[in-house]
């Protein structure tokens, strides 16, 4: 699937990316040459049945994992052979994750789960904290600072999450269902911010979903069939969650 | 970096303390080993302070000359029982040996010694004025007796604290008191500083010095004037005594006439060979504890490397998620070393305590001399994070070479 409008600027361009997992004999195709371009600023949708290669595709845009074959840029660098440190450091610098599960380090409060990228950059505690405690603020958290994620609902604990991702000032934010353990109120919550975020601060986002009225948030979807992309539209801002 | 490190210590201090029972039987280990370096160390320093003032007690660079033994009809006679030194060998020797700054002789018995009404059974010793010096005693009043006193076998005697303490009533001025050994009066002219224990237990303060002279007209008898239980002499370096030893050696075998193939009739000994025996004991006893103080490390650490095994485990999941977010290799890998000495560190604090107390305990309830040494308690320290550090690099490399996406997956 070749897309028309590759260009050049792109924040992640991938040519022909495969993904082959050996399981003992067997040899699993996950990827199967992929060409995918995505411009800073969009919101994108990944949409797919388990097993149609979202995942992977994921953790290989997300820098998580490497390509089998192909390549793939990211803001104009190379990572398709990139050494494990620097995946990490792009992981540190580019990428924020929201995960399904929320992830968050348990019985650590919320500032220091929102602190963590910065963490690991060498940023003063001080500096840590004060940015952190902004994160939290954006997504609606503020006063909730140190309470653990035991004592905060899913969507609470997704925001935390959010703050974590965004505490970085990451060009991309994946987000891997996020609202999959969330009932609805709480999923138009966290939808809300994810598309706020895209809105107004111009983050690019990329959601994998299979949700249809979550996916309508975004501007473009892309519909993963058997590790290809099969669908690629661009719509018009999205209905706000009305499908 | 620093920032990092700081956090990381926070970290597992706080992990740690969640897990209270669990790091604390994890620090067991160390725990003792640590203890037993500690209380080891106090204890063999103790010893060795003990028996070096011992040895020093006796003099400086002195060397003892005993008679051999005496075979009479194949009955042997122990050592000291045959009279073959005489007051003439230790002239010879101080004229022969220019190594020797001084020679004494002296001969002992154990006399019944009486004052007023008060009596003691105790050493008594006829000795030559050389002999106070060689042996390096001090006096608390008085003083030595000198050579007038010993050719005129004046009846002057000098006593040792213990046997003043045994014949005197508290307070009592012994000093120019008259006390009687085997009935022949003897005055008191000098009252001997004490020296304590010898190297070899006995108490070096149970002691009468009267001249030899005397000792040998007036009181022991003799049946051959002029021979001694013991010479003395003495070296101004150390560094001489081996060679001095062997100027003696040679001396006598000369004057007492023995053939190439017959032995010595007679023992040299030096300080050195008397602190040796003791060196030795104590430095067995140093080994053994220094085993078990290992094996207790060992078993600490692997007790160690087993709770951060489980650790990793069981935070699979959070090591992927900090991976996620940018932590490299040497973060996670840094993040578990800094548990582990965390824990092997506290381990060795406390150790450090426990074995405190135990020489202290050694101390108070077995009397043994103990020393406390802060290079043992560094080089403890410094034990315990070696620990931590070996014994949690296994666990922290296994963290740190986890694949991202697995440990985001392992539920």
């Amino acid at each position: 699937m070749a897309d028309e409008n590759v260009s050049m600027s792109g924040l992640i361009v991938c040519e022909d990316l495969w993904k082959i997992y050996r399981i003992g004999d067997v040899e699993v195709q996950a990827l199967r040459g992929i060409n995918l371009t995505i411009d800073r600023g969009e919101f994108v949708a990944v949409m797919g049945t388990s097993g149609s290669g979202k995942s992977t595709l994921m953790n290989l845009l997300g820098c998580l994992d490497q390509p089998s074959r192909g390549r793939y840029q990211l803001n104009g660098l190379d990572v398709s052979t990139a050494k494990p440190d620097l995946l990490a450091d792009l992981r540190n610098r580019q990428i924020g994750f929201v995960f399904q599960n929320f992830n968050l380090i348990p019985r650590t409060s919320a500032l220091e789960n929102a602190q963590l990228p910065l963490f690991y950059r060498g940023v003063s505690i001080k500096e840590q904290r004060r940015q952190a405690a902004a994160a939290l603020q954006r997504v609606g958290l503020a006063g909730r600072e140190q309470h653990y994620p035991a004592q905060l609902s899913g969507g609470q604990q997704q925001r935390v999450a959010i703050a974590r991702a965004l505490v970085g000032a990451p060009s991309i934010l994946f987000a891997d269902e996020p609202t999959g353990n969330l009932d609805t109120a709480s999923s138009r919550e966290i939808m809300d911010i994810l598309e706020h975020l895209n809105r107004e601060d111009g983050i690019t986002i990329i959601l994998v979903t299979h949700e249809p009225d979550i996916a309508a948030y975004a501007s473009r979807e892309l519909v993963m069939k058997d590790g290809q992309i099969v669908q690629d539209v661009r719509r018009a801002p999205h209905l706000s969650g009305v499908t | 970096m620093s920032a990092f490190v700081l956090l990381t210590v926070m970290t597992a201090l706080r992990i740690l303390s969640r897990n209270r029972l669990r790091a604390g039987l994890t620090m067991l280990g160390i725990v003792i080993g640590v203890g037993a370096v500690i209380a080891m160390v106090s204890i063999g320093q103790g010893a060795r302070e003990a028996v070096q003032a011992q040895v020093a007690s006796m003099g400086t660079n002195v060397i003892v000359i005993m008679p051999g033994s005496t075979t009479v009809s194949g009955v042997r006679g122990g050592q000291g029982g045959a009279v073959t030194l005489t007051i003439n060998d230790a002239a010879e020797l101080k004229k022969r040996s220019p190594l020797l700054s001084d020679t004494g002789w002296a001969r002992r018995d154990v006399m019944q010694i009486v004052n007023g009404n008060r009596n003691w059974n105790g050493p008594v010793n006829g000795v030559s004025p050389s002999y106070l010096t060689i042996r390096d005693w001090s006096f608390m009043s008085g003083g030595p007796f000198t050579q007038t006193d010993m050719e005129s076998a004046a009846r002057v005697a000098l006593i040792g604290q213990t046997t003043l303490e045994n014949l005197f009533d508290a307070g009592e001025e012994a000093m120019g008191a008259t006390i009687r050994i085997k009935n022949v009066p003897f005055q008191i002219v000098g009252v001997l500083a004490p020296k304590g224990q010898s190297a070899q237990g006995t108490d070096q303060d149970d002691v009468i010095f009267i001249p030899f002279t005397t000792a040998e007209r007036k009181v022991f008898g003799s049946q051959f004037l002029g021979s001694v239980g013991a010479l003395f002499a003495s070296t101004d370096q150390s560094a001489d005594l081996p060679e001095a030893v062997e100027h003696i050696r040679e001396t006598l075998r000369a004057r007492h006439r023995l053939t190439p193939d017959q032995a010595d009739d007679f023992t040299i000994r030096t300080q050195v060979d008397i602190g040796k025996v003791q060196e030795s004991t104590s430095q067995t006893l140093t080994v053994m504890l220094f085993a078990i103080a290992s094996v207790s490390l060992l078993v600490g650490g692997i007790g160690i490397m087993n709770i951060l095994l489980v650790s990793v485990t069981e935070r699979t999941k959070e090591i992927g998620v900090r991976m996620a977010v940018g932590a490299k290799r040497i973060h996670i890998l840094t993040q578990f070393l800094i548990e582990a000495m965390t824990l092997s560190l506290f381990g060795g604090m406390i150790g450090v305590i426990v074995g405190l107390v135990g020489a202290r305990l050694t101390t108070v309830i077995a009397g043994w001399p103990t020393m406390i040494s802060v290079e043992a308690i560094l080089t403890a320290f410094l034990f315990s994070l070696t620990v931590g550090l070996f014994f949690g690099l296994y666990p922290a490399n296994k963290a740190a070479r986890l694949n991202p996406i697995e440990a985001l997956r392992y539920e």
